[in-house]
């Protein structure tokens, strides 16, 4: 078996990453995953989070939020509809992603709001990981 | 028969408006390669997506439920039509052309007895299709302060549509743009987006993935990503396509304008040389007089 998988990292605006890696570290909105070679097919949501993948050259870390990752047995891909660099993250950035989620949360139907108020949860978490 | 002057400063006026078109050119090029790049980049991800989309809402739609965004209210008797166009002029027919694709489509549903609403995007669409439908239009988004199309634009305006889709307002909404074929052709285009339909043909066996949390789920995560999607793709195709429809217009008005020039300085030799003539004749007429 390889010993590697085509990891890509894509959002609406851009192309950020596509390599080979040995796992890729996933925050699916149900729990977080790992993806190896020979994973079982799956599809998941994100949770906004740090995504790790790690290739030859080291471990690269992404900000990512909002879209969903597709993980066959050769393959990783995520599409994020927010996705930078960790080292380019700035506080702009994540008090805009608050904002839009705090809204979200607000205009919510009930029914959805168990929803919102996690995705707050999990972006203010995502904020102490980075400090 | 203009004057000598008439038509020296007729050159002139051609001439500098020649530098005008010429500059347009050039900088509708620049902006071309950038709005491809941006379109380009973008399609990776509508591509995936797409895939991915079509898998799950065959599975959706042959189980006969789904969001409503994927099946529709159940009606098409109110329509909202979303018309992209550009914010400034000057680019051959592109704007006409989109909006010309747009009036078809509501003199049509009109004529089958629906409800039109419109929506536009760019201050050219809204000032053609004002004339005749100023009564139909919802709203208008203005992106003319907006240097570069980001993907926050499109979702804004996706916000807006499904707001209006939540609130009831209409039953199908369909957007118009001009797909980029080449730099001289862009093809104006209207795809439906509510309720979305994904082209199933490529659709990885939908049973093959597990799905985390479950299908339905994921679908209702994932349709109003899909619209804001959709949008996206239309604002970038309808970029390049601008660009692509200023640089050849501008072109063709660059050739036009050296043809002019080339004309007008024939003209003004010869009438020089007419003036020349005469001159001469009276000197030799005078001189033989005498």
């Amino acid at each position: 078996m390889a010993d590697t998988l085509q990891f890509d990292l894509v959002s609406p605006e851009r192309m950020l990453a596509s390599m080979p890696a040995r796992e890729v570290q996933i925050p699916g909105s149900e729990g977080d995953m790992t993806a190896m070679p020979d994973h079982m097919p799956v599809i998941t949501t994100l949770r906004p989070g740090i995504l790790r993948a790690t290739g030859a050259d080291g471990t690269q870390e992404f900000v990512v939020s909002g879209g969903f990752a597709e993980v066959t047995a050769t393959s990783a891909s995520v599409l994020a509809e927010n996705a930078v660099p960790r080292s380019e993250v700035t506080p702009d950035f994540l008090e805009k992603l608050r904002k839009e989620a705090e809204e979200a949360h607000a205009q919510a139907a009930p029914e959805v709001q168990d929803h919102t108020a996690k995705a707050l949860a999990d972006l203010a978490h995502l904020a102490d990981q980075m400090v | 028969m203009p004057s000598l002057k008439d038509l020296k400063n007729r050159i002139e006026s051609v001439k500098s408006t020649r530098k005008i078109t010429k500059a347009m050119q050039m900088v509708a090029a620049a902006k071309l390669r950038r709005a491809q790049e941006a379109a380009e980049a973008s399609r990776p991800y509508t591509e995936r997506f797409n895939a991915v989309m079509a898998g799950l809402s065959a599975g959706a739609k042959t189980s006969g439920q789904g969001p409503l965004l994927l099946t529709g209210t159940g009606s098409d008797q109110t329509h909202l039509l979303v018309v992209m166009t550009a914010e400034r002029g000057l680019c051959g027919g592109f704007n006409s052309s989109i909006v010309r694709l747009a009036r078809a489509k509501i003199a049509e549903l009109l004529a089958a007895g629906k409800t039109v609403k419109i929506l536009t995007v760019g201050k050219k669409g809204r000032e053609q299709l004002k004339r005749d439908y100023a009564d139909h239009f919802v709203d208008h988004v203005d992106l003319s302060e907006v240097k570069r199309i980001g993907y926050a634009n499109a979702q804004d305006i996706a916000k807006q549509v499904l707001d209006r889709f939540d609130a009831g307002e209409f039953d199908v909404a369909t957007i118009f743009f001009a797909a980029f074929k080449s730099v001289i052709a862009q093809e104006p285009t209207e795809v439906q987006i509510i309720p979305a339909s994904f082209d199933t043909d490529d659709a990885g066996g939908a049973g093959f993935y597990d799905y985390e949390p479950g299908e339905q789920e994921i679908l209702e995560v994932l349709l109003p990503r899909g619209v804001a999607t959709a949008i996206f793709s239309g604002l970038l195709e309808n970029g390049a396509s601008e660009q692509g429809a200023r640089m050849s217009a501008m072109d063709n008005a660059t050739r036009n304008a050296g043809e002019m020039i080339d004309k007008l300085t024939i003209q003004f030799n010869r009438s020089r040389q007419a003036v020349i003539t005469n001159e001469l004749i009276e000197i030799i007429s005078g001189a033989e007089a005498l």
